[in-house]
C-alpha cells in the first residue's frame, strides 16, 4: 500500500548539471519525484534525457564538484542525502539502497569470481547469515541460472551478458534492500528469463517490503508492473501518473509520440516510426 | 537469387571448466555444432536463451572466440584458420557492435578517437582533416551532437554509448555487421532510427547482417531468416514470417508465448 503523505523518498526540485573545459550541461531540471513505502515506480523517456543521473544522485554516486553540481532535496524518511555525509551515504548503500546498474561491466570486478562477490555482498549487508555459500546458490538459482554452485567459480568474462545481469540483480537482492533502484534490469535477458525476474520482483514485494524505482525502455515490464511512470524527456519530467491512465490515455506529445513508436509482433511495416523535434514542440 | 556471403559448418567453442587441482577438467560446450548460412545482402536475426551461445558464435565469426571444431567461409574462401596477418583485411570488411557498449569502449579515449581509430588502421592514408568529417557525420547518422566529440565515454548515456559502438562499426564502410543486442539499452524512438538507419545503409550498399537481439518485434522487423538457440545448439531456423507464425520447436513457441503484451 502507498501512503502518499508521508514518501519513502521524496525528490524536490532536483537538478544535475555536468561541467567540464567545453561548457556546461544541464542534465536533469527541477525533477519532483515520489517513492511510497512498497510502491513500484517506472521511469521512462529519451535516451539522455537523466534517467540514470538522477539514480545515480540520490546516494551520492555521481562526480564532485565542480565537475558536477546537484541542488534541490532529495529526503528519505525526511532526511536530506544531498546534505548526508560520505559515510552515511555508504551505509545507506549497504542497507537500504540498492542499484542494479545499467552496463554489468560497470560493477562487476572482472578480478574476482562471481561467487566472491556475492558472498561479500551477503557477508557486507547480512553479518547474522551464518550459513553464506548456501544463501549465494539460492541467491543465484533465484534468478534463474543453471548449476548455480558451479557457477559460482566462474568469472564474469566467462558469463554471457545476461547471467551477469542476473549476478548484479542477485547481488543487490540478497542485500534486502528498503529500495531497489533498477536501471534497464533486464535489457540482455531473453522474455522468458525477464518474465522469471519480474516474477521474482514481485514476489519479494510481497514477501518484504521493497520499493523499486524501475528504469526502462521496456513498455510491456512497465504496463505488467509499475504503480506509476513517469515520462522524462530532455532533463524534465513532461508526464507522469498512474501506469494504465499514462499508457492508454497519454497527455504529453512526447508520450503519445513515444508510444506509437514501439514495435509489435506481426506489425509488418516497412519501416518503424521514429520521433522528430518537431512532433514534441507544444 | 543472391550469392551466399557466409557459410557456417559445423561450429563448436568449447571452454574447458576448472574441476580443481590434478582433476581433468570438463569442458563445456558454448556452442555445439551449429551451421547456418546468410546471403549477401539479407538480415539474419538470432534469438534464443540467455547464455545460449549467441555471443560466442558472434565472437567466433571474427576470431574473438577460439573455435574447437568447423569452418568458416567467407564470401567462399575459409577464414577459420587464417593467419592474424591474412584476417586483417577481413576485419575491416566484418564488423562487430558488441554487447557491452562500457566494456568495449576505451575510457582513456575520447569519441574522435575511438571512432577515427579503424579509419587510421584501415585507410591510412586517409587525411586528419577528412578522417574529422568522417566522425562528424557518423555521430550525426546515429543521433549524436557531433559536439560531443571530445567527451569520454563515462560522460555518456548508455544509449549513447550504444550509439558510439555503432558509429564505430559503421567507420570502415563493412560489408558485414555483426550487431549484437544494438538496440536493447535503446528508447524505443531513437532504437527505431538506428533501426531504419541499418536497413537504409542495407538497401544502399548491400550490408548483410547477423542481428542478435532479444525483442522478438525488432527481429521480426528487420529479418529475412531467423536462427534460435538454446544450450550452444540452434533448435530451429526459417523465414522470419514462418517462425511467428508457426513456430515447431517448444523452445521457440514458449519464447513468443512469454513476450509481454502491452
Ligand atoms: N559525467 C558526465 N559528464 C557530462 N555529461 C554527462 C555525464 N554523465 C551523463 N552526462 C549527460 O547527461 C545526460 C543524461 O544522462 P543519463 O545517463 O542520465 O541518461 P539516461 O536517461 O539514463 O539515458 P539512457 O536511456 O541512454 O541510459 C546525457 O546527455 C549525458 O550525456
Ligand atoms: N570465456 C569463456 N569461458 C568460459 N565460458 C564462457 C566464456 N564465454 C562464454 N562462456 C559461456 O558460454 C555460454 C554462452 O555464452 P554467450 O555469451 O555466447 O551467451 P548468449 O547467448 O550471448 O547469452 P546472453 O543473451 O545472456 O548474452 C555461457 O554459458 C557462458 O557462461
Ligand atoms: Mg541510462
Ligand atoms: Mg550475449
Amino acid at each position: 500500500m502507498t501512503t502518499a503523505q508521508d514518501p519513502l523518498l521524496q525528490i524536490n526540485k532536483l537538478s544535475i548539471t555536468f561541467r567540464n573545459r567545453f561548457g556546461e550541461t544541464s542534465a536533469v531540471r527541477d525533477l519532483d519525484l515520489n517513492l511510497g513505502e512498497n510502491e513500484t515506480v517506472a521511469i521512462i523517456g529519451e535516451s539522455g534525457s537523466g534517467k540514470s543521473v538522477t539514480a545515480l544522485s540520490l546516494t551520492g554516486l555521481l562526480p564532485a564538484k565542480p565537475a558536477c553540481e546537484v541542488s534541490g532535496e532529495i529526503l528519505y524518511k525526511g532526511e536530506n542525502l544531498l546534505e548526508a555525509s560520505e559515510k552515511r551515504l555508504r551505509k545507506l548503500r549497504g542497507e537500504a539502497i540498492a542499484y542494479i546498474f545499467q552496463e554489468p561491466s560497470t560493477s562487476l570486478n572482472p578480478v574476482f569470481t562471481v561467487g566472491y562477490q556475492i558472498k561479500e555482498a551477503i557477508r557486507a549487508h547480512l553479518p547474522k547469515e551464518t550459513n553464506v555459500h548456501e544463501r549465494a546458490i539460492r541467491a543465484l538459482d533465484e534468478v534463474g541460472i543453471r548449476e548455480p554452485e558451479a557457477r559460482l567459480k566462474a568469472y564474469p568474462f566467462e558469463m554471457s551478458g545476461g547471467m551477469q545481469q542476473r549476478v548484479m540483480i542477485a547481488m543487490a537482492l540478497a542485500c534486502e534492500p528498503r529500495i531497489l533502484i533498477a536501471d534497464e534490469p533486464t535489457t540482455a535477458l531473453d522474455v522468458t528469463i525477464q518474465k522469471q525476474i519480474i516474477d521474482l520482483l514481485k514476489d519479494i514485494k510481497q514477501r518484504r517490503q521493497m520499493a523499486i524505482m524501475m528504469i526502462t525502455h521496456n513498455f510491456g515490464i512497465v504496463s505488467g508492473f509499475a504503480d506509476r511512470v513517469i515520462v522524462m524527456y530532455r532533463g524534465e519530467v513532461v508526464e507522469t501518473g498512474p501506469t494504465e491512465e499514462v499508457l492508454s490515455k497519454p497527455q504529453h506529445p512526447y508520450t503519445q509520440a513515444l508510444i506509437a513508436c514501439i514495435p509489435r509482433l506481426g506489425a509488418k511495416k516497412r519501416r518503424l516510426t521514429t520521433i522528430n523535434a518537431e512532433m514534441i514542440k507544444q | 537469387m543472391s550469392e551466399l556471403l557466409l557459410e557456417v559448418k559445423n561450429l563448436s567453442v568449447h571452454y574447458p571448466v576448472k574441476q580443481g587441482f590434478l582433476k581433468a577438467d570438463k569442458i563445456f560446450k558454448a556452442v555445439d555444432d551449429i551451421s547456418f548460412t546468410i546471403k549477401k545482402g539479407q538480415t539474419v536475426g538470432l534469438v534464443g536463451e540467455s547464455g545460449s551461445g549467441k555471443t560466442t558464435t558472434g565472437r567466433a565469426l571474427v576470431k574473438l572466440a577460439p573455435i574447437t571444431k568447423g569452418q568458416i567461409l567467407y564470401a567462399g574462401e575459409a577464414i577459420t584458420n587464417l593467419s592474424l596477418k591474412r584476417f586483417l583485411p577481413y576485419r575491416r570488411k566484418i564488423q562487430m557492435i558488441f554487447q557491452d557498449p562500457y566494456a568495449s569502449l576505451n575510457p582513456r579515449m575520447t569519441v574522435q578517437e575511438i571512432i577515427a581509430e579503424p579509419l587510421k588502421v584501415h585507410f591510412p592514408h586517409m587525411k586528419r582533416k577528412d578522417r574529422v568529417e568522417r566522425v562528424s557525420e557518423l555521430l550525426d547518422k546515429v543521433g549524436l551532437s557531433p559536439k560531443w566529440r571530445s567527451r569520454y565515454p563515462h560522460q555518456f548515456s548508455g544509449g549513447q554509448r550504444q550509439r558510439i559502438n555503432i558509429a564505430r562499426a559503421l567507420a570502415c564502410e563493412p560489408e558485414f555487421i555483426i550487431c549484437d543486442e544494438p538496440v536493447s539499452a535503446l528508447d524505443v524512438s531513437v532504437q527505431a532510427q538506428i533501426v531504419n538507419l541499418l536497413q537504409d545503409l542495407q538497401e544502399a550498399h548491400e550490408l548483410t547482417y547477423l542481428f542478435i537481439a532479444h525483442d522478438l518485434a525488432v527481429v521480426e522487423h528487420i529479418s529475412d531468416f531467423v536462427l534460435v538457440m538454446t544450450e550452444g545448439k540452434i533448435v530451429e531456423q526459417a523465414e522470419a514470417e514462418a517462425i511467428y507464425k508457426h513456430a515447431e520447436h517448444p523452445y521457440t513457441q514458449k519464447l513468443l508465448s512469454a513476450v509481454p503484451v502491452f
